[in-house]
């Protein structure tokens, strides 16, 4: 999005002075059109331009952020309809949903589910974010003691949702320093809320019945200067209004929608298995917050795959670097695989070899980032540059035999790259990476 | 404040493909906007689900997902009845795994029997999916068409590499054919074009994209069915102007997050919940995407999915 070059550089001094370090005003508005500049770089600007163009330099969708210190989550800043445009920057945030009505045992066992919910894929960790607390029993105390309660026991991001606005505020005021979203600005309270926020600079949730509603919301809570906010449009029947706001943002520069939404699969059916089902039509179209009703295994895990694969950069496939990695307490005798350097191949393989407990050197051959089959196909993983590589890699020194195995779904090559590696026996691994353990205990035995 | 959506300007409409015969015929395809953007455009015949079975007994199924078809995974006629029977499939996909000659490696005649009885003991519309080995395929594929004739069936994957002997046999027997291209927006493309100028009529061609499940290369598939939706809808591309079939069970139930325990992986959570919402996930997933057959296997995933489907039409 943003200004091209040439609209920058109407703007720029035109002195051509150098002192940004580039010869020309115009070069320098052509880095600053692609990123590779700051504005700062010129000291001649004035303060009015310099606004003018990071205001239209920033992303149609703001982003927002939740939390604070590791906890800290950001939301929106996307640019673009299709995630094959250009990567989709911030994944959606998931949260917990917890009532001041549950009793005590309801609490823990759901937060503990949210606690637990952490795992590691391809080195990157997948967690829910955020937990939402919502006043539900009319009794504020009850409400604030619970917010307090959850704030000793996460350092999540929090969302505090209340319709007594006195409520609200109180507890908003006690963790104000946990930057919690505020949950919801509307046309009655925004005045109230929209202060609050202003004062104490958390961001706010703003809530309209319709899109119309949320949109007038929205440009009186900007009028009064609030910049972080996030939009509930009330649908509990979302996508069509996430593809509204998300394409009005983008293609109308309209100001109001400008900011990532929240959406409650978790008020949308009473069935876990369904609200999952909804959540992941969320990640796939524009959802900012999803809300969930509980964060069980089961669901929470597939969930946080979807989210990672939608939002992977489409144009670099994740890579680990080609070397020999050592697995175990490796010796001269300890069996070696070959794979390639496509991160997910790798952290599987690596993950069974692992598990097999029986100590190998896994040589990871540099495919781009191909899969097996695919680096095979593209002709990245055939025997001759398996055998090139297998020799120049320096595994020869390390070991006394002479076995390797490879990936069963190249046992087409394998009779190809004994007459490459006239000293190796090419051992036919298993398909399936999960039958490694087994293979390798037999190898070894 | 008034919102004045900004629509999207749509030159195309995907090809509308009617399958099956006589009084079970399901018509797919005819939107003429993206997945459910039912704001500013028509999905005149929603998305629709195959049930799979098998041609002999899967060996390598976890539990949950062999649980509802353990009395009939021996007979595929039985196996296709209770599909349609109890849980109200509208479509059935038979998977010639036993073709594979990396496998079982059962011959031509045998398998063309194995599909026809199928065919003729049910009366919803037919998918045949090959082994996907293109020499085997040829052999077996063209041999159904053959004793199908007259059975109006969708058979697939058809492939550079065989699509003349198959494409040519399925025209002479009016089938269907499933063009399969490993997720790439051009090779779909060239392939539809091959197929076009071999005669195969153009209410005869399913594209199918290739798969991976969630976690396991979902997003390339993702995106490549939409930019071919993009292409057809709003480029004029009319050689991606068809119906999009996604073969996706057989891809999910086999990943190790499926099929490890809960005792060896507690924080995977319940296995058999784990694995419905694996294949529930992926199948949504392609639906944003513009998916309009997906050929899925836990009947708990596919109540989960058809809901889905309803849900989006009515919103
Ligand atoms: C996603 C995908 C792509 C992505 C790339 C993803 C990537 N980063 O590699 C894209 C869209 C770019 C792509 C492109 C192509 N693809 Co592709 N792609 C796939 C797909 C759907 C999934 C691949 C994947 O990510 N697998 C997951 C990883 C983890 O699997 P893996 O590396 O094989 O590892 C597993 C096992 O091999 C084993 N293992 C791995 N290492 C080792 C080592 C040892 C010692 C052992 C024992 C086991 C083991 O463990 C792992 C888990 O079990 C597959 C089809 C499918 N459903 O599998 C087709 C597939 C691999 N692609 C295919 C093809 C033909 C291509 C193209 C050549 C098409 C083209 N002409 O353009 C291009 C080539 C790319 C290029 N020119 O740059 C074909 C290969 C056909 C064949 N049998 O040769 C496939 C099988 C699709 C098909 N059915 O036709 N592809
Ligand atoms: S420092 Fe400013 S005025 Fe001088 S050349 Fe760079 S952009 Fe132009």
């Amino acid at each position: 999005m943003g200004l091209s070059g040439i609209e920058i550089f109407k703007k720029l001094p035109k002195t051509n002075c150098g002192k940004c370090g580039v010869p020309t005003c115009l070069a320098f508005a052509m880095k600053l059109a692609t990123g590779q500049a700051e504005l700062d770089a010129c000291p001649d600007i004035s303060e009015n331009v310099k606004e003018e163009i990071g205001l239209a330099s920033a992303p149609p969708v703001r982003t927002v952020v939740i939390g604070i210190g590791e906890r800290a989550t950001k939301i929106g800043g996307e640019t673009v309809l299709f995630r094959h445009e250009k990567r989709f920057e911030n994944p959606p945030a998931f949260t917990l949903l917890l009532s001041d009505n549950m009793d005590d045992l309801e609490i823990s066992s759901r937060l503990s589910g949210f606690n637990n919910a952490v795992y590691e894929r391809v080195s990157v960790v997948m967690k829910p974010e955020l937990v939402a607390i919502r006043g539900d029993s009319a009794d504020p105390l009850r409400f604030n003691t619970l917010v307090e309660k959850i704030c000793n026991e996460t350092d999540a991001g929090l969302i505090l949702m209340n319709e007594d606005v006195e409520a609200l505020s109180q507890a908003v005021r006690k963790c104000s320093g946990r930057k919690p979203l505020i949950y919801a600005a509307t046309m009655e309270n925004y005045e109230i809320l929209g202060s609050l926020a202003l004062e104490l600079s958390c961001p706010l949730a703003v809530k309209g019945d319709g899109l119309e509603e949320l949109a007038d919301v929205c440009d009186k809570l900007i009028g009064m200067g609030l910049k972080d906010l996030v939009l509930d449009s009330g649908a509990r029947n979302a996508l069509e209004d996430q593809i509204i706001i998300r394409r009005c943002a983008l293609m109308k520069k309209t100001k109001a929608f400008g900011f990532p939404t929240i959406v409650f699969p978790c008020l949308m059916t009473g069935n876990l298995m369904k609200e999952t089902i909804i959540a992941c039509q969320m990640i796939a179209k524009y959802g900012g917050i999803i809300v969930l009703s509980e964060i069980e295994g089961y669901s929470i895990f597939p969930l946080l795959l979807a989210r990672m694969n939608i939002f992977t950069d489409p144009q670099r496939p994740m890579t680990v670097e080609e070397k020999i990695y050592e697995i175990g307490a490796v010796n001269e005798n300890s069996p070696v695989l070959i794979t390639g350097n496509f991160s997910l191949t790798y952290f599987i393989v690596s993950g069974e070899v692992e598990a097999s407990h029986v100590p190998a050197y896994l040589l990871i051959k540099d495919t781009e980032g191909l899969s097996v089959l695919t680096a095979w196909a593209a002709g990245k993983f055939g025997a001759d540059t398996i055998a090139l590589f297998v020799k120049k890699s320096g595994i020869e020194e390390k070991i006394k035999h002479r076995r390797l195995v490879i990936p069963g779904y190249l046992a087409a090559i394998s009779g190809e790259l004994e007459e490459e590696l006239p000293d190796w026996e090419i051992l036919i691994g298993p398909r399936e990476a999960s039958h490694l353990p087994a293979y390798l205990k037999q190898l070894s035995a | 404040m008034r919102i004045d959506i900004p629509r999207v300007a749509y030159t195309g409409t995907i090809k509308e493909i009617t399958l099956g015969r006589n009084k079970n015929k399901i018509t797919i395809g005819g939107e003429s906007c993206y997945p459910f953007h039912l704001f500013e455009g028509t999905m005149p015949n929603p998305p629709k689900i195959a049930m799979e079975v098998y041609d002999s007994a899967p060996e390598d199924w976890p539990d949950s997902a062999m649980e509802p078809f353990a009395d009939v995974v021996d007979d595929p006629v039985a196996w296709a009845r209770k599909c349609i029977d109890v849980y109200g499939a509208e479509m059935i996909a038979l998977q010639m795994a036993s073709t594979d000659p990396n496998g079982k490696n059962i011959p031509a005649d045998k398998a063309a029997a194995i599909a026809k009885k199928v065919s003729d003991e049910i009366e919803v519309p037919l998918i045949i999916w090959g082994c996907e080995n293109v020499d085997k395929d040829t052999e077996v594929l063209r041999s159904i068409c053959e004793i199908c004739e007259g059975r109006d069936l969708i058979i697939g994957p058809v492939v550079e590499g065989n699509y003349r002997a198959i494409g040519a046999t399925a025209i002479a027997y009016n089938h269907t054919v499933i063009a399969s291209t490993p997720i790439d927006i051009n090779l779909a493309k060239q392939l539809n074009i091959l197929l076009g100028n071999l005669n195969v009529p153009d209410d005869k061609i399913i594209i199918d994209p290739s798969i991976g499940p969630i976690g396991y290369g979902l997003e390339y598939t993702y995106s490549v069915m939409e930019r071919i939706r993009v292409a057809a809808l709003t480029q004029e591309d009319e050689r991606l102007q068809y119906p999009i079939i996604l073969n996706l069970a057989k891809e999910v139930w086999k990943i190790k997050e499926v099929n490890v325990s809960e005792t060896e992986a507690p924080l995977y959570g319940h296995k058999k919940s784990r694995g419905v919402l694996f294949e529930a996930l992926t199948a949504q997933c392609m639906l944003m995407a513009g998916a309009n057959i997906l050929i899925m296997r836990h009947p708990e995933a596919i109540g989960l999915v058809k809901e889905s489907i309803k849900d989006l039409m009515n919103s």
